[in-house]
């Protein structure tokens, strides 16, 4: 058995707070315009405990982390 | 929910890291509570954690406070609840527009950059304190002037005016009467009217966040005088003052808990989560207002459309369900989730560089003073009112 994870940020939603870049900031980064965005290549959270987390500290609910398992 | 009778808020605090003991029938009767305001109007205090982060993210709550019946905690904030206001009076699609405009400013990168500014003007102010005592009085020599400083440069407010709108913010978040506050902002809009236009004259834009301002959204038409004033206003007041507040109440505190201190010192990599569990003891800004712009079902009880709704993070940020043994000071704790910052579209757009100047602040005071001790008795040391931030008045410190 396998988990998927993935990531999705609604950036009409974000507002720059960078709680999630602060919580994980191996996988949540902010781009120029300060909106939160995915480092490159970790969109399935690269199996880093902190995902969850960074989601719930997230004030507006911009996150939604997704699980699979196949 | 237990009929009592309404808790009074705002009440003083009797000690100045704890919420005022008048506040214990909150922390009994979670999530929702009945209070009374200052002037007898009827409102909801918000006590529970889950209930509170769920109804600070809840856009049926209003932060417009031209609203006639927007809870007004003093007769000052009633004074001046007609003026313009910036991010934490209005609502969206308002606010959206504003904030966006401010987050490049104040990322997470952005404040790590700043880190360095930080520490050289915290190292500055420390070479002086040094020099001219011991004894020192660590609110006017320390707490007060570094994030005065730091706001100033990321702003591109010049330093030299600091005496002016030090007490201009005084006089507006703990003025004697509703004329003093009416007085003080008006004082400091014709300030940054005068500072935008001497802007406007300059052909190349200083690096300040009201350079790009003024040269950017002003002259382009995005933005009017009227709103960049009262943008600038909210960003001064609120960049320097709660940052001070957090540095001496934070010495304050820690100063009286002599093994957590010790633990710090002798573990500085707890810094961070330490920084985060006292922002949420100290929860200095103590009242979040809020407005109900429909009903609102909470726990059973229903807050009416119109119902003024406070928040006081004090309380929230004690709800043993999250924090257990919630009135200590804990650095192992999972203190992140706190609401000292307010959750929601308001969460403090400044945070970021408050974390940075938190960490700096303390660690480079406690480092450079390892014997700074407390130069009055503790309970003698005058801190402020219910009524505003809360932090110490004077710091008399001594090493």
């Amino acid at each position: 058995m396998h988990i998927d994870m993935d990531i999705d940020i609604d950036t009409d939603v974000c507002i720059g707070a960078g709680q999630c870049a602060l919580a994980a900031p191996g996988v949540f980064t902010q781009d120029d315009d300060g909106y939160s965005t995915l480092v490159p290549g970790r969109r399935d959270g690269a199996g880093d405990p902190m995902v969850r987390e960074a989601a719930r500290a997230c004030p507006v609910g911009a996150i939604t982390v997704s699980e699979t398992v196949r | 929910m237990t009929e009592t009778q309404p808790v009074a808020f705002p009440q003083d605090r009797t000690c100045p890291y704890h919420p005022p003991t008048g506040y214990d029938p909150l922390r009994t009767d979670r999530p929702l509570s009945r209070i009374t305001l200052f002037d007898g109007t009827p409102a909801w205090m918000v006590s529970g954690h889950t209930a509170a982060r769920a109804l600070l993210a809840d856009p049926r709550l209003s932060t417009d406070r031209t609203h006639p019946r927007f809870p007004a905690i003093t007769a000052r904030f009633a004074a001046v609840r007609n003026k313009r206001a910036a991010l934490l009076g209005v609502d969206d699609p308002e606010h959206r527009a504003q904030r966006r405009m401010m987050i490049p400013s104040f990322t997470l990168k952005r404040a790590t950059e700043l880190r360095p500014r930080i520490q050289q003007v915290v190292d500055e102010r420390l070479d002086a304190m040094i020099a001219q005592g011991p004894p020192a009085e660590l609110v006017s020599a320390f707490a007060l002037p570094v994030p005065s400083t730091v706001i100033c440069a990321l702003l591109g407010v010049p330093y030299a005016d600091h005496d002016f709108f030090e007490e201009q913010s005084r006089r507006l978040l703990r003025g004697p009467a509703g004329e003093d506050v009416m007085d003080a902002r008006e004082q400091l809009e014709s300030y940054f009217d005068a500072l935008i236009d001497q802007k406007d004259k300059q052909r190349e834009p200083g690096d300040g966040v009201l350079d790009e301002l003024v040269h950017q959204r002003l002259r382009e038409g995005e933005m009017d005088r009227e709103e960049l004033i009262a943008l600038a206003l909210i960003l001064l007041v609120a960049g320097h003052e709660t940052t001070a507040n957090m540095i001496s109440l934070g010495t304050y505190t820690l100063l009286r808990h002599p093994d957590r201190l010790a633990e710090l010192r002798g573990d500085p990599a707890l810094l961070p989560t330490a920084v985060e569990e006292l922002m949420r003891l100290l929860s200095i800004a103590d009242g979040l207002l809020r407005m109900a712009t429909e009903d609102i079902e909470v726990a059973g009880t229903t807050i009416r459309a119109g119902d003024g709704v406070v928040f006081a993070t004090s309380v929230i940020n004690r709800d043993e369900d999250v924090y257990p043994d919630p009135d200590s000071l804990d650095w192992h704790r999972p203190a992140r989730h706190h609401v000292a910052f307010g959750f929601g579209i308001h969460q403090c757009l400044g945070q970021n560089l408050a974390r940075a100047e938190l960490e700096i602040a303390l660690r480079s005071l406690f480092e450079r003073l390892p014997t700074l001790h407390l130069a009055a008795p503790a309970d003698e040391i005058p801190f402020k009112p219910g009524d505003t931030i809360q932090g110490m008045l004077e710091l008399p410190v001594t090493w």
